[in-house]
């Protein structure tokens, strides 16, 4: 028996082939625009002295988590500015910072769109789940003829594999809302938007911010893998060590992407606290 | 019951199916089936059927049944939160099952406030923008709402808790929030959902007694949702038995006491009824203040202030009841220069020996807001029998059972 195998890859390809001429002039704009948007917030991060921006995230650690984040975040991000590693980390920070924005910005409406319809949430929920499961690396692939070698293919790469987490704990931000607040809320004749914007979303807002947490995670988790296709930052810090064994080199990078993670996550952690549930 | 008072909502032939065909669900129902036959033969859940009555201006209705009853769907059905299947609602000339989705909203805001069993407030708003929410949907300005939302709060006994948060508070509190909320947004009609069925038993008293305060001073239309008969016949004017999604009796508290429609009624008072057995002395309270005969009119009047009670039972040494001085005549005999006020009693009250069973005072209240006096062979006065206290025995002698 000879079944002949179904050229599922074929298929992608020359979809992808198609897609890449067609609109090559649509990703070229976003590719130039995402660039510009980039380098104008590392420059700006990196034209601050490196003590006046520890300072200025010290304090905000400060003011928003109380000493102890503070303490910490100086005590890592010295460590990092000796080790010699603060322009990489900068670099990394914009990457993240950039692909976390450009997720929300899409997350938040589809997550809400998905728990206000049941029909579009059964049909994104499968897609995320593709989404989430397709190895990371597969992104990056398509990436490159879409956006080309650098940072924009980096950061497509990275909304998409960071992005489900945000629709994710929008929608069920959402649907956990109590009904009898809904109740509440038609019976005092609000609308649909008053219903969502007095009622809904304030009270969604810690189970987005986790999402949104859960979203910068991931997104730092991709830093190394998109360094793969050129990306800068502490990512292809450890590429190299790898490429030239020099563990030590790695572990220091390593070091300093796990200082950034802590960092972020606290942060985003202790803005959700503050909001009263 | 007095049929001409102005009706505020009329409900006609309401009926609610839960299902995709209710249509098919009614016509068994036409047919003389009943609610679980007919879930048997669809799978369509006969939650309301022709329900009828009005709900009058400026009553307390209440709405009683136990779970299953449909007494949650009806109340629902009035604004609409849950849709009919037939039948008409009319409020002031509308007939909400068939407005537009505007017009409703429209409707919402102008007819009905809605107070909940968990009390529903929103948790990340204080108390204050909680008791705005009404005003805020429908846009009216940052300081008027402000303003009637403080008054709200006043009027429950909140002062002062403005800026805290709902979790803070107790669940009395938290439904005195609620019916802040209610109040300020100023709409025709009150719906009450169980609002007093997740608070405890002191705490719940307290409320109902609050809220027939409220009432005798707004005097606004309010559709009372309970599954608790003392509840129903502590506050209501009139009460609508349900049973299976159908109306078994209208009725005032006495009429559905002394008249049962049918079997189900008269075993739902049965507790109630065993206060047959119950006497006035059960039921009878010290009285909180008396005045002599020898007393001066000022005297007398000021003892009534001190206890904020507007007439007051007058003895002679002996504690032998002589009669009764209103605050009125009080005033006149002060007017009149009178000396003591033995001039001044009156006579119309009721009074009753220990021994008369509870079942006998309730019809005496009549109109009357005295208290009856109790007193025994001597004309002595041992005490007073309030309304509310006898109630009270009621509903206590129904939990026992």
């Amino acid at each position: 028996m000879n079944i002949p195998s179904i050229p599922l890859g074929d298929w992608i390809e020359s979809g992808l082939t198609w897609l890449t001429s067609e609109y090559s002039s649509v990703t070229r704009a976003i590719s130039r625009f995402t660039q510009t948007g980039i380098d104008v917030l590392n420059d700006s991060l990196m034209w601050l002295p490196e003590w006046a921006l520890l300072g200025l995230i010290a304090l905000l650690c400060w003011k928003q988590a109380g000493v102890r984040l503070a303490i910490g975040a100086v005590a890592g991000l010295a460590l990092i500015w000796n080790l010699g590693l603060w322009n990489p980390m900068i670099e990394t920070l914009t990457l993240v910072v950039f692909a976390t924005l450009v997720a929300v910005v899409i997350a938040l409406p589809v997550g809400i769109a998905a728990a206000l319809s049941n029909r579009l949430y059964r049909l994104i929920m499968p897609i995320l789940d593709f989404m989430q499961t397709m190895p990371a690396f597969v992104y990056l692939i398509p990436a490159i003829p879409f956006f080309g070698i650098g940072s924009v293919s980096a950061i497509f790469a990275t909304v998409i594999f960071s992005m489900p987490p945000a629709i994710r704990f929008t929608t069920l931000g959402i649907r956990q809302v109590p009904v009898e607040l809904i109740e509440a809320a038609d019976a005092y004749g609000a609308t649909r938007s008053q219903k969502l914007f007095k009622v809904q979303l304030p009270l969604s807002l810690p189970t987005v911010m986790a999402g949104i947490n859960q979203t910068i995670m991931l997104a730092l988790s991709m830093v190394v893998i998109a360094a793969m296709i050129g990306a800068d930052g502490l990512g292809s810090e450890v590429w190299r060590a790898i490429q030239r064994l020099r563990p030590g080199d790695g572990f220091e990078a390593g070091i300093a992407v796990v200082i950034l993670a802590m960092l972020l996550d606290r942060l985003t952690q202790s803005l959700r606290k503050t909001r009263r549930s | 019951m007095d049929e001409t008072r102005p009706v505020k909502i009329q409900v006609r032939g309401l009926s609610k199916v839960f299902g995709k065909q209710p249509k098919k669900a009614l016509e068994l129902r036409d047919q003389g089936l009943k609610r679980p036959e007919i879930l048997d033969k669809t799978g369509q859940t006969l939650g309301l059927s022709n329900i009828s009555f009005d709900v009058y201006e400026g009553e307390l209705l209440v709405i009683m049944g136990l779970s299953g009853s449909g007494k949650s769907t009806l109340i629902r059905c009035l604004n609409r939160l849950i849709d009919t299947t037939e039948g008409d609602i009319i409020i002031d000339g509308e007939n909400i099952p068939t407005l537009s989705e505007k017009a409703l909203l429209e409707c919402r805001r102008r007819h009905f406030s809605m107070v909940f069993q968990n009390f529903a407030l929103f948790p990340h708003r204080t108390v204050r923008h909680n008791a705005e929410f009404g005003l805020e949907i429908r846009g009216v300005d940052k300081a008027e709402r402000h303003q009637i939302a403080q008054n709200a709060l006043t009027q429950v006994g909140l002062d002062g808790w403005e800026d805290a948060y709902p979790n803070q508070l107790s669940g009395g509190m938290q439904q005195r929030v609620g019916l802040a909320r209610a109040l300020a947004n100023d709409s025709t009609v009150l719906l009450m959902d169980e609002a007093f069925s997740a608070l405890d038993p002191l705490i719940r008293k307290d409320m109902q007694q609050e809220l027939l305060q409220l009432q005798s001073k707004m005097q606004k239309t309010t559709v009372f949702i309970t599954h608790d008969l003392d509840e129903a016949l502590n506050i209501g004017d009139r009460i609508v038995l349900l049973k299976d999604g159908e109306v078994v009796q209208i009725g005032t508290p006495e009429e559905i006491l002394t008249q049962p429609a049918d079997d189900y009624v008269r075993r739902f008072i049965e507790g109630v009824d065993r206060s047959r057995i119950l006497t006035a002395e059960s039921a009878m309270r010290p009285v909180r203040s008396t005045a002599r005969e020898s007393d001066g009119p000022r005297t007398a009047l000021h003892r009534m202030r001190d206890h904020t009670i507007d007439s007051i039972y007058v003895t002679d040494r002996d504690r032998r009841l002589i009669g009764l001085l209103e605050a009125e005549s009080a005033s006149k005999a002060i007017d009149a220069k009178s000396e003591t006020i033995s001039d001044h009693l009156s006579q119309d009250f009721r009074k009753v020996s220990p021994e008369e069973p509870l079942h006998n005072l309730f019809a005496m209240f009549g109109d009357k807001s005295y208290p009856i006096a109790v007193i025994d062979e001597q004309q002595r006065l041992l005490g007073v029998v309030v309304k509310g206290a006898v109630l009270d025995e009621l509903a206590r002698a129904g939990e026992q059972q």
